[in-house]
């Protein structure tokens, strides 16, 4: 009987499942042969000797499968917004991009800090092939002033904390923050901003926000913040995680803190990497993101630090926001494009393997970030949980906010023509495969 | 049918030297129609013009009103206060609502930059702009640089120095870029504070010295200067402002040679200007004023009145 594995609504079980003829890639395993994958009951065996009979077969000649990736930013909006997104329609988002796990930011309405709010939205999540690691909120309410009760959510499994949407802008609080999540072997996730020096603004401060009569968003206000955040890192020893990274001299001075050995990581999102504030000239919110684009050189820079490795993760910023809010004047509208389901077909559009390889690229995606959280890192071997990304790298294909299974269109790469898709996951005993139908 | 390159007036970026010229061209003929005992013509006759002022404004919004009605358009009147945007309706269905009512042209005044460049997108009407937050205020540039056209027949080298607050201003940046289009030299001076940045790009020159700029221009045009940027950390007051910055007939008595003294309006009289500068025989603020009628119908007649001749 022909099992359907293209439902994202009800995603089939992965009971008896061959996955045929793909090129599967595990660089930590130092794997990268053409060999079948049965997935069994959600376990994997690599190279099955025989093709079980009653097996589901889906033929994979010409894709890629690696281990799962992983999206260390994105917003689930749920509870509170949930006309942007809710946390069924981002795991479904992520799924249709190829991740199987997402990091989900605590700047919900109310917001996600105390361990009630973190496990209604795990349980949630659990129904779903898509791992949801919850970013608790480091301060409550958000509001910058008193610690969340950073032990108690250690204990449900919350590994990072952070006020996402804006810093932590009390320096003394900051480093309380760092210091007690280093305690419990968390750390905090900086959105790195001066909010003195950004507030009010629209766009990157510029000539395109000359331009364009905008308000700008200074770059030194990013930058100042991550340094803000390296000096504490090294004072008190704790780690810390720069969210978003988007400027030139950002990128320059994480790449010293790394060179002086400080525990600091950080991220980069597609937007940075492959647009800039030229973007804003047709005052088009879906250009409007926080951080802003910015310039060339800044894009550079944040291109050269994923590829060296000073940006450990590429990650989404996946920022719904419905047609409502955004259809609105461009210094009114708020901040955040969506990026799940563009995130994979950029990278194969953009990076690998012109400049950099796919190796390479997974440490960014799959094994970077959960390293970062601290969340099991998928293998591809046997006996693993089959926890897998396929992707068709030569599938060329039209952004098309319309059929995105986010509930929000907010995309900056709408229209653009990419080379290189997620075909599908396998997650957590599930598989959602497009055009998924076993032969 | 419009005889500009452009359905629309949204700012002068994309206006070329031909077209800011056929537009001043335009506007000279229109002001022999100001002059006349009747001051009016059947121009835009049938022609429904909605001015859409959702910031306050009186000089541009009379002036755009008396162009309008001088070129016999039928023209609505719309401020936000009062109006649904109070009752939490969006820029977009306010403007759809209106414009099913079967309007021809908007003439549109809004605080944020490029709220016309979206309502451009949205609606079929020929937009005016009539200055989008500090971005651009294209037909207070066409009249300044009528103005200066009149009194030195020509753009082309002319030395034009912005005083005052660019940084926030509605009007430097459409002067910035038309008088650059038309082959002027641009300096701006101002506190450091109020200089926006990378404006350089746009290939003027830069000073914080008044008597420095005033040496080396032709013209000046002064930009009012708002109390809220000193609250705000600009510059230290209006007192220290007025001693560097601010236009006096002595700073003026040191220039080579007389400067014609521009300002937009609303002055602040005894701040960025001295009452005796402003209403000197070196001012032509009023004749800027006057100027805007003839270019807003300059405009109105080029965008929405003016039958392309056969070919």
């Amino acid at each position: 009987m022909q099992r359907n594995y293209s439902n994202f609504e009800d995603p089939a079980r992965a009971r008896n499942l061959i996955l045929e003829g793909a090129r599967v890639v595990d660089p930590r395993l130092k794997l990268d042969a053409a060999v079948n994958l049965h997935v069994h009951d959600g376990i994997l065996t690599v190279a099955p000797a025989d093709v079980p009979a009653d097996a589901d077969v889906i033929d994979l000649r010409g894709h890629i499968i690696t281990p799962g990736w992983f999206d260390l930013h994105v917003h689930l909006r749920e509870p509170g917004r949930e006309v942007a997104e809710t946390v069924e329609s981002g795991c479904q988002a992520a799924m249709n991009g190829g991740f199987t796990g997402v990091a989900c930011m605590p700047n919900t309405d109310p917001p996600l800090d105390d361990v009630g709010r973190v496990q209604w939205v795990m349980e949630k999540a659990a129904k779903w092939p898509v791992d949801v690691s919850v970013i608790a909120a480091a301060t409550r309410e958000r509001a910058g002033k008193e610690l969340v009760d950073m032990s108690e959510l250690v204990e449900v499994g919350v590994r990072g904390f952070s006020d996402d949407g804006a810093p932590i802008r009390n320096t003394a609080v900051l480093r309380h923050a760092m210091e007690y999540a280093n305690m419990l072997g968390a750390r905090v996730f900086q959105h790195a901003d001066d909010p003195d020096l950004s507030s009010g603004g629209a766009m990157n401060e510029g000539e395109w926000s000359t331009r364009l009569g905008l308000p700008g968003i200074p770059s030194v206000g990013e930058t100042a913040d991550v340094l803000r955040c390296i000096l504490l890192a090294e004072y008190t020893g704790a780690a810390v995680h720069i969210c978003h990274v988007s400027t030139k001299d950002s990128v320059q001075w994480i790449r010293w803190a790394k060179e002086h050995k400080l525990p600091v990581t950080a991220e980069v999102c597609p937007h940075h990497l492959f647009q800039t504030e030229e973007s804003c000239k047709d005052f088009d919110t879906d250009y409007k993101m926080s951080p802003p684009l910015r310039t060339e050189a800044d894009r550079m820079a944040c291109l050269a630090g994923l590829v060296d490795g000073t940006l450990d993760a590429y990650c989404t910023d996946h920022a719904p926001h419905s047609w409502e809010v955004k259809m609105q004047e461009f210094d009114v509208a708020p901040f955040g494009v969506v990026g799940l389901e563009t995130a994979l077909g950029l990278a194969f559009t953009h990076l690998v393997p012109n400049v950099m390889d796919l190796a390479a690229l997974l440490e960014r995606t799959v094994y970077g970030p959960r390293e970062i959280l601290q969340q099991p890192i998928p293998q591809i071997a046997n006996g693993a949980p089959a926890n897998l990304t396929i992707i068709d790298p030569k599938a060329v294909w039209t952004v098309d906010p319309a059929k995105f299974r986010s509930r929000s269109r907010n995309s900056s790469f709408k229209g653009m023509t990419l080379k290189g898709s997620a075909r599908g996951i396998v997650n957590r005993g599930f598989a959602v495969i497009k055009n998924g139908r076993s032969a | 049918m419009s005889l500009l390159a452009h359905k629309h007036m949204l700012g002068l970026v994309d206006y070329s030297e031909q077209e800011i010229t056929m537009i001043l061209d335009t506007a000279m003929r229109m002001k022999d129609i100001l002059d006349r005992p009747v001051k009016k013509v059947p121009t835009l006759r049938g022609v429904t013009v909605v001015n859409l002022f959702f910031e306050a404004s009186t000089r541009t919004r009379i002036s755009f009103e008396l162009a309008e009605k001088r070129l016999s358009a039928d023209t609505l009147n719309f401020s936000a206060s009062g109006s649904s945007l109070s009752k939490g309706e969006t820029l977009l269905d306010t403007a759809l609502n209106i414009e099913a009512m079967k309007i021809d042209v908007v003439v549109m005044r809004h605080k944020s930059p490029g709220s016309p460049h979206f309502l451009a997108r949205h609606l079929d009407s020929v937009i005016v702009n009539a200055g989008d937050g500090t971005h651009e205020h294209p037909t207070q540039a066409l009249l300044d640089m009528l103005t200066l056209r009149e009194k030195f027949g020509t753009l082309k080298g002319l030395r034009v120095c912005l005083v005052g607050d660019i940084s926030h201003s509605r009007v430097a940046l459409s002067n910035i870029i038309g008088l650059k289009t038309m082959g002027a030299n641009v300096t701006l001076c101002a506190p450091a504070t109020l200089i926006p940045r990378d404006v350089q790009k746009f290939g003027v020159d830069i000073t914080h010295n008044l008597d420095e700029a005033i040496q080396n221009c032709d013209a000046l045009n002064i930009l009012r200067i708002q109390l809220e940027r000193q609250t705000a950390g600009l510059f230290p007051s209006l007192r220290e402002y007025q001693k560097y910055f601010g236009l006096t007939r002595e700073r003026l008595a040191k220039a080579s040679s007389p400067l014609t003294i521009l300002h937009p309006g609303p002055m602040n009289r005894g701040v960025e200007i001295t009452s005796d500068v402003a209403d000197s025989e070196h001012s032509v603020i009023l004749q800027q004023v006057t100027n805007g009628v003839a270019v807003r119908m300059a405009v109105l007649y080029l965008l929405a009145g003016a039958q392309p001749q056969p070919a």
